[in-house]
């Protein structure tokens, strides 16, 4: 069969007759999974620390995560096939939930991200940064690469729907980075280079339409913020003050853990949840951060490689957007927090505390898995 | 799947391979502006943002010292410090002020005064200080606020020590009152002293002591979180706080004052011949200085401002008086100091006295005239002919140097700023004042103390203090204690006269009181219990340097006669000399007595008791 031909040829050079080991019958990937907990157990030493020792909060925070592991592992056995075969309903499916949340959502600080189920709350957001890119994923990986105009059209537009029904709700770092989960598929799949540097000849006009169709006031206000924080000190200036205050006054080695003024006086906002990378780098200097940057980077060096060695197109588009969102995510907090980037609410993974994010997050991890430990069964199926 | 047999599998794994290849590299790069980024915030500016971490954190925060309190000579409190619960707002904490104030005004009564006081206080004020907005809350408002709490965010209620005058309109004039420091002050005061301190002396004995009563600041470097409570305190040096004051004023003595009074305008001054010591210092009416402590409302004030009886004035020793006939004892030891009249020296009274070669009659009080008549019943008559008769004689300038002894004219010195000197004319004054020449009917009416003279109670119970003490000087105080630096005394030298002068004048006076052709014998003489010397006196109004706008019935009431008091008890060993000024009315020498029975008679019914059980033992040994 031509198919099994393609199999091998894909296949080569990778024991295509390799009889799989346990660890891939069971779909699982230990070394994304073993740096993956060792950044938890980092996570909730730095959330005691932050949330003023409130060991109510960090126990909440592991129990997310031991969920966040089972649901991990259970995506894990979901075959790409399916989630391909499955995209355009779960797409349509997460529109509507967007949809919905705009009709029927539950406001909470100002913001209406929430759907109220009767045992659970979640934020449908969440749900479409799993989707965006298995959709998108799913449908370049059908089509001739590099994309056409056309295609290129269509995926713009399934990108854009969510995007801008995120962006009222108002959530605008998650609208931002769904929108970047979706481009990075287009980025991976070959966009040509001329059509890259058209489309940054166009960020310019288009963000200005973003400014003054899409952002509310509060979220430009942010920005403006962003670029000269000393223009409101005391109001929305203050956070961004403060953490380059903690991140800094940390130095090389930190003031040791549980001893950061900032923190624990509160002059932190938000010191558990987005701006939780300051804490760490206020008790644990900038040895602690890299530390932390270089536990990043195995996660994501690891799933850069489970991107290579994917066996098929869906596969190899879904994992290299999975992996290098959890980067953005990582770039857009730790950017955000020293004063690089505007203050978006985009949470450090796996540290910050909150289990959808986790929750995500570890989905994420989970597709990867799938990805990665699906291939050689593939090929011994067919 | 048959579209993968159309595809170039290969190539396209190999564009994506790329493209992972170049994220890779670009993730490295963004991942080395991260580190770079905190390298710089850590490394290259660890030390100013270490600094500030320091500074956020630690707070150099002053603890404002505890005013002193005042006593009375009773250890009575006239002054103290009460714990009061202040709604206060921290700005940086609120997000939209004006909904915030409309929300407070829901829950709890916020003025406009109180509102508008605020918002000028918001725009001055150190970041994260609180300003407050309402004042000693009561339980209710406290219980309102706190359960509301979660919907207000930047209030907070705090403890605050808030001066309480717990006597009220007793003591308006003399204690005084302290007030919210106004943008004038703010600019004299020093900034090191009062850091912390939201209050200042006004007026009385806290405004003249406020030096002492302030205290020293303390300071203490505190750890702060954010919000700027207070987590610990690294250090501290305590304040010192101010002093405390004790007064010779007796509250009893005052109270009975102001009974006395029946509520009429005018003023009250009781010495302690002794020691100077104000004993009492009523001014009638008065108000609660309590209201001015936390800031007065507009309206409030300009009630009182306006108040046609002006209850903000201290007539004690503002109000200026002309003397009238209480000025003859004085005048009396004038003639004999300077020998223009001999005790035995007599003249004929027919009711008037003319200067020769005019046809004005100068016209005793009484106008059937009181006939042949010495010094001695010139005073306890009260006779102006003779004092007319003798004035040319003594001349204005030796009557202006010799009633000047006695601080006519002068400020007395007494321990408040608000006070007026009086005048005491001259041929040298007039010519300064009016660029005229002294005619001598002008010293006609000035020796019985009318015309140009002006005095204040103060200086009245300061000269019948002098002739109790024959000429012995004390100074009049209200604190007890001596501050030098503060209490400088505007005259004091005793004043040596022959004794039989004194003896003479006592005598008269006592006669005004005990004889029954005395001015105050009908009045308060009879009944008396102890030997009181007292001088009346009854002042002529002119013109009332009051407001503009008040009915015909009042204006009419205003330009009535002042009735003047003086006196001192008991004669043999004077405990007591007071003054007394009713406004357009009569009756001082019957508050005189009403304030001295209340005064003297316990002393001396305990005075008899002791030599009674004195006498007992003597007996039974």
């Amino acid at each position: 069969m031509t198919g099994q031909d393609f199999v091998r040829q894909l296949n080569e050079g990778q024991g295509f007759h390799r009889v799989p080991d346990w660890s891939e019958r069971l779909h699982i990937d230990f070394m994304l999974i073993g740096f993956v907990v060792i950044v938890c157990g980092a996570g909730l030493f730095v959330l005691y620390s932050a949330s003023g020792q409130d060991m109510s909060i960090v126990i909440r925070q592991a129990v997310y995560m031991l969920i966040g592991f089972v649901g991990m592992i259970i995506i894990a056995q979901v075959s790409p096939r399916l989630l391909m075969r499955l995209s355009p309903w779960i797409y349509i499916g997460g529109v509507i939930l967007l949809i919905a949340v705009l009709f029927m959502g539950i406001h909470s600080k100002g913001a209406q991200r929430w759907i109220q189920l009767p045992f659970i709350r979640f934020q449908p957001s969440e749900i479409i940064k799993l989707i965006m890119p298995i959709v998108v994923a799913s449908y370049l990986s059908k089509r001739q690469l590099p994309p056409s105009i056309r295609d290129i059209a269509v995926v713009l537009i399934l990108i854009g729907i969510p995007v801008v029904l995120i962006a009222r709700q108002p959530d605008l770092g998650t609208s931002l980075l769904i929108g970047a989960s979706g481009l990075f598929i287009l980025l991976l799949a070959g966009l040509r280079k001329r059509l890259i540097f058209s489309a940054i000849m166009l960020a310019v006009p288009s963000i200005w339409g973003f400014w003054h169709f899409v952002m509310l006031n509060y979220q430009k206000q942010r920005v403006l913020t962003f670029l000269n924080p000393q223009s409101d000190p005391w109001g929305a200036g203050w956070n961004i003050i403060q953490s380059k205050i903690a991140i800094g006054s940390g130095g090389l080695y930190g003031k040791g853990w549980l001893l950061g003024t900032q923190s624990h006086l509160d002059f932190l906002p938000e010191s558990h949840t987005d701006f939780i990378i300051a804490v760490l780098a206020e008790e644990f200097g900038l040895m602690g951060c890299l530390v932390l940057l270089a536990l990043y980077a195995l996660i994501i060096g690891r799933g850069l490689f489970i991107t290579l060695k994917a066996q098929t197109l869906f596969g190899r588009l879904l994992a290299g957007s999975i992996t290098l969102t959890f980067f953005v995510y990582i770039f857009v907090n730790i950017g955000m927090v020293s004063g690089l980037l505007p203050v978006v609410g985009v949470p450090l993974p796996l540290v910050s505390r909150g289990g959808t994010s986790l929750a995500t997050l570890m989905a994420g991890f989970g597709l990867l898995m799938s990805i990665h430990t699906h291939k050689t069964f593939l090929g011994q199926s067919r | 799947m048959p579209v993968n047999t159309l595809k170039d599998h290969k190539a396209e794994q190999r564009i994506v391979s790329i493209r992972v290849w170049l994220a890779l590299v670009f993730t490295i790069l963004l991942v080395m502006v991260l580190i770079s980024r905190l390298f710089y915030l850590q490394v290259v500016q660890y030390d100013e943002l270490a600094t500030q971490s320091e500074e956020n954190r630690v707070l150099l925060q002053t603890v404002p010292p505890v005013r002193g309190l005042i006593y009375d000579r009773n250890d009575r409190l006239l002054a103290t410090n009460r714990s009061s619960q202040t709604l206060a707002i921290v700005r940086e904490r609120v997000e939209d002020l004006d909904q915030l104030l409309d929300d407070i005004a829901r829950l709890i009564n916020v003025t406009e005064t109180e509102r508008s006081r605020f918002m000028q206080q918001i725009n001055r004020r150190r970041p994260f200080e609180s300003v407050p907005l309402k004042f000693r809350l009561n339980d209710e408002q406290v219980a309102l606020i706190a359960v509301n709490q979660f919907r207000l965010p930047g209030v907070e209620i705090n403890a605050e020590l808030v001066r309480e005058y717990p006597e009220s309109d007793a003591f308006a004039h003399s204690v005084g009152y302290v007030g919210r420091i106004n943008e004038r002050e703010l600019k004299n005061l020093d900034p090191a002293l009062y850091t912390g301190t939201y209050t200042v002396g006004k007026i009385g004995l806290e405004r003249f002591y406020e030096p002492v009563l302030l205290g020293k600041p303390g300071y203490q470097e505190v750890e702060v979180n954010a919000r700027g409570r207070v987590t610990r305190v690294l250090s501290r040096v305590n304040p010192i706080p101010g002093k405390d004051l004790q007064l010779f004023i007796d509250t009893d003595l005052q109270n009975a004052a102001i009974k006395a009074m029946q509520g009429r305008r005018g003023s009250v001054v009781a010495l302690d011949p002794k020691t100077g010591g104000v004993m009492a210092m009523v001014s009638n009416p008065a108000f609660d200085p309590n209201l001015f402590v936390t800031g007065i409302d507009y309206a409030t004030f300009n009630d009182l401002n306006t108040d046609i009886e002006k209850p903000l004035y201290n007539r004690a020793t503002l109000g200026e008086y002309p003397p009238a006939s209480t000025i003859k004892p004085l005048v009396a030891l004038g003639l004999l100091d300077n020998n223009v009249v001999d005790k035995n020296d007599k003249i004929y009274d027919k009711g008037w006295f003319q200067l020769p070669g005019s046809e004005h009659r100068f016209r005793n009080w009484n106008r059937k005239g009181d006939g042949w008549i010495d010094l001695n019943r010139a005073i306890l008559r009260s006779n102006d002919t003779f004092f007319y008769k003798v004035a040319e004689k003594m001349g204005i300038d030796r009557l202006h140097d010799f009633l000047s002894q006695f601080g006519m004219g002068r400020s007395s010195g007494i321990d408040i700023h608000e006070e007026r000197a009086g005048l005491l004319p001259s041929t040298e004054w007039k010519r300064g004042a009016y660029g005229q020449p002294w005619y001598p009917g002008e010293t006609v009416i000035a020796i019985i103390g009318q015309g140009y003279m002006l005095t204040t109670p103060m200086q009245l119970a300061e000269l019948v203090t002098l002739i109790a003490n024959r000429g012995k000087h004390v100074e009049p105080r209200l604190v007890k204690e001596d501050i030098p630096e503060l209490q400088s005394p505007e005259w004091g030298e005793d004043i040596e006269l022959d004794d039989q002068h004194w003896g003479l004048v006592i005598d008269a006076m006592e006669k005004v009181v005990s004889y029954n052709r005395g001015t105050a014998y009908w009045r308060i003489g009879r009944g008396l219990k102890y030997r009181m010397a007292g001088k009346t006196g009854t002042a002529q109004v002119v013109s009332i340097p009051q407001g503009e706008e008040y009915d015909a019935e009042k204006l009419k009431e205003f330009e009535r006669d002042h009735s003047l008091f003086v006196a001192f008890a008991p004669v043999e060993d004077p405990q007591i000399a007071m003054a007394v000024v009713l406004e357009n009315n009569n009756g001082a020498a019957n508050v005189a007595r009403e304030v001295m029975d209340f005064y003297l008679l316990p002393k001396l019914a305990r005075a008899e008791q002791e030599k009674a059980s004195a006498e007992n033992k003597r007996t039974a040994q």
